[in-house]
């Protein structure tokens, strides 16, 4: 699904979210007695500084306007731009910024419901989608850490060997079902369905609070060791 | 080296040192208590896949301890074994610990960050670890625990390394610490060797070593590099404000939209240094602890109590 496709089927009563010429996605929508706030990244864009800092502005915005409508955050992007200039003006605090201002926006009580439609990868990654509360996907979304290629040459292992390793295992491989198993993704929508009503089904069952998504990937059977070490470690420090 | 040297704070290099002889020295002697240790053998499910040898703490160690007689919890990574990459079981015991700082409500949390970024072998795994350490880096800093960074090993703190040490209330780094997201050989080998050439050490600590990274405001203390200097520097920060709230993130907003208008346009740190008023920039890299730390006060910059 194309994005014009998608906020037509998230916002059928219309919507004013457009992407600016740098790639990024800004905008709102009514939404039942109020309004859904839109961010996010679109074309496959790099996230680099000047990027992260427009995005989080504007996430701070939201949050201290305050209303009880969600935050959608819509991803096709490319990975953290890998550059010099972002790495001398420190990206490591613009990409943590604006994760964390999607977690105060959580903390304050508004929805944060990551979409991934298109393509993600590394540090983009985290500083977005991974940082909503909920994370849901288009079929066809193709998130990734590092494409498999990269991880041949750093692993030196074949093509054809990671392939065939990727079979046994969702631990390492790029793709939407691989993260979803691990428990980094919720749900996939259905395109063929109205996304307005599973935005709405998400938003009615909110999970309870805290991080639940080790819990997921071990339901899942994609990450089965995560929430057991975890609880353990907890264990062992509340014991005196 | 004798064994008294072994556990003076004042002559152990923090960048030579083990993560576990950093644990045992930034500590109070004896202080130390490992969760979940090496003699219990959680190790990575995922490596034998690859044929690779695996740690029997998985490159990282957590416990409790206490700093100064105050109870704090720990997590070291080990840059030695992978890298100090992220995988299933290294992130879910700093996850765990993070949680766990709810309850148990320390006087602070000390992460001895370690690391290259994501172990690629199980990497959705520890992309996600890395979430779910930011979030329970946030929790912890919202019911208001001091989260503390300390940078300074062999692996530096690179890709969700790098990330989660921004989200930590306040941060220490050495000289021979170094905070990126994209390391020199990811974006040499992404971009070409014009845009960054890797092999050129100079370039490649004054973007992303200490010294930088303390005048640029990412790191809110430096210390010399023995593992007395990484204990005064977190034991000040312990006092510092650890608020996460609108107030302190707008603040942030600023300085870092502020940190663009001044230095978007230049080419090279020494610029970045020059334009922030320090005298004799291209000096800075040969300057000594002491001197280094006198310019980088004078710097409005490094001031900054907005994390």
């Amino acid at each position: 699904m194309g994005l014009d496709e998608i906020l037509g089927s998230l916002f059928p009563r219309g919507h004013a979210v457009g992407v600016d010429n740098g790639g990024l996605i800004f905008g709102s929508a009514p939404w039942e007695g109020g309004e859904a706030r839109v961010v996010g990244v679109a074309n496959r864009t790099a996230l680099g500084v000047d990027e992260a800092i427009k995005l989080s502005a504007r996430v701070l915005e939201i949050v201290a306007a305050g209303g009880s409508g969600p935050l959608l955050v819509l991803v096709d992007s490319d990975s953290q731009r890998m550059s010099k200039r972002d790495e001398l003006l420190g990206l490591s605090e613009y990409l943590g910024h604006l994760a964390k201002s999607l977690v105060l926006a959580d903390m304050s009580g508004i929805h944060t419901v990551g979409l991934l439609y298109g393509h993600t990868a590394a540090g983009a990654f985290i500083a977005t989608a991974l940082a909503t509360r909920t994370l849901v996907a288009l079929p066809g979304a193709d998130p990734e850490v590092m494409d498999l290629p990269s991880m041949a040459r750093v692993t030196k292992l074949s093509l054809e060997v990671l392939q065939d390793k990727a079979r046994s295992t969702p631990v390492f491989a790029p793709g939407l079902d691989n993260l979803a198993q691990t428990g980094a993704v919720l749900e996939t929508w259905d395109p063929g369905k109205s996304l307005a009503e599973q935005l709405a089904a998400v938003l009615a069952s909110p999970p309870a609070g805290g991080d639940a998504r080790d819990q997921l990937g071990k339901a899942r059977g994609g990450r089965l060791l995560a929430a057991d070490v975890a609880a353990r470690v907890g264990q062992l420090a509340a014991a005196r | 080296m004798s064994a008294a040297l072994l556990h003076d704070p004042a002559r152990v290099s923090w960048y030579e040192a083990s993560a576990r002889h950093r644990v045992a020295t930034l500590l109070d002697p004896g202080s130390f208590h490992e969760f979940i240790g090496p003699e219990d053998r959680t190790m990575s499910p995922h490596l034998d896949l690859f044929g690779l040898p695996k740690q029997f703490d998985d490159g990282m160690i957590v416990g409790r301890g206490q700093l100064a007689g105050k109870a704090v919890l720990v997590a070291a990574q080990e840059g030695r074994f992978m890298g100090g990459a992220v995988g299933e079981v290294h992130g879910a015991k700093l996850v765990g610990l993070l949680r766990a700082a709810l309850a148990a409500k320390p006087a602070a949390v000390l992460i001895l960050f370690d690391t290259g970024g994501v172990r690629l072998q199980e990497a959705n795994a520890g992309e996600l670890a890395v979430a779910e350490i930011i979030r329970a880096v946030l929790d912890a800093r919202a019911a208001g625990l001091p989260v503390l960074g300390l940078v300074g090993g062999r692996a530096g703190c690179y890709g969700g390394g790098g990330i989660i040490s921004a989200c930590c209330s306040g941060l220490v780094v050495s000289e021979q610490g170094r905070i990126s997201v994209s390391g020199p050989e990811v974006i040499e080998t992404n971009k070409g060797v014009e845009e960054f050439d890797s092999k050129d050490r100079a370039l490649v600590w004054r973007t992303m070593g200490g010294k930088h990274r303390r005048l640029l405001g990412v790191a809110g203390a430096f210390a010399d590099d023995a593992v007395d200097g990484f204990r005064a520097a977190a034991l000040a920060l312990l006092e510092a404000p650890t608020r996460f709230d609108l107030d302190a993130m707008r603040a942030e907003q600023t300085r870092l939209e502020l940190r663009l208008e001044r230095f978007g346009g230049c080419a090279d740190a020494r610029d970045i240094w020059t334009a922030m008023g320090v005298p004799e920039a291209k000096d800075v890299p040969a300057l000594g602890s002491d001197e280094f730390v006198a310019v980088a006060n004078g710097t409005g910059e490094a001031k900054h109590g907005a994390r």
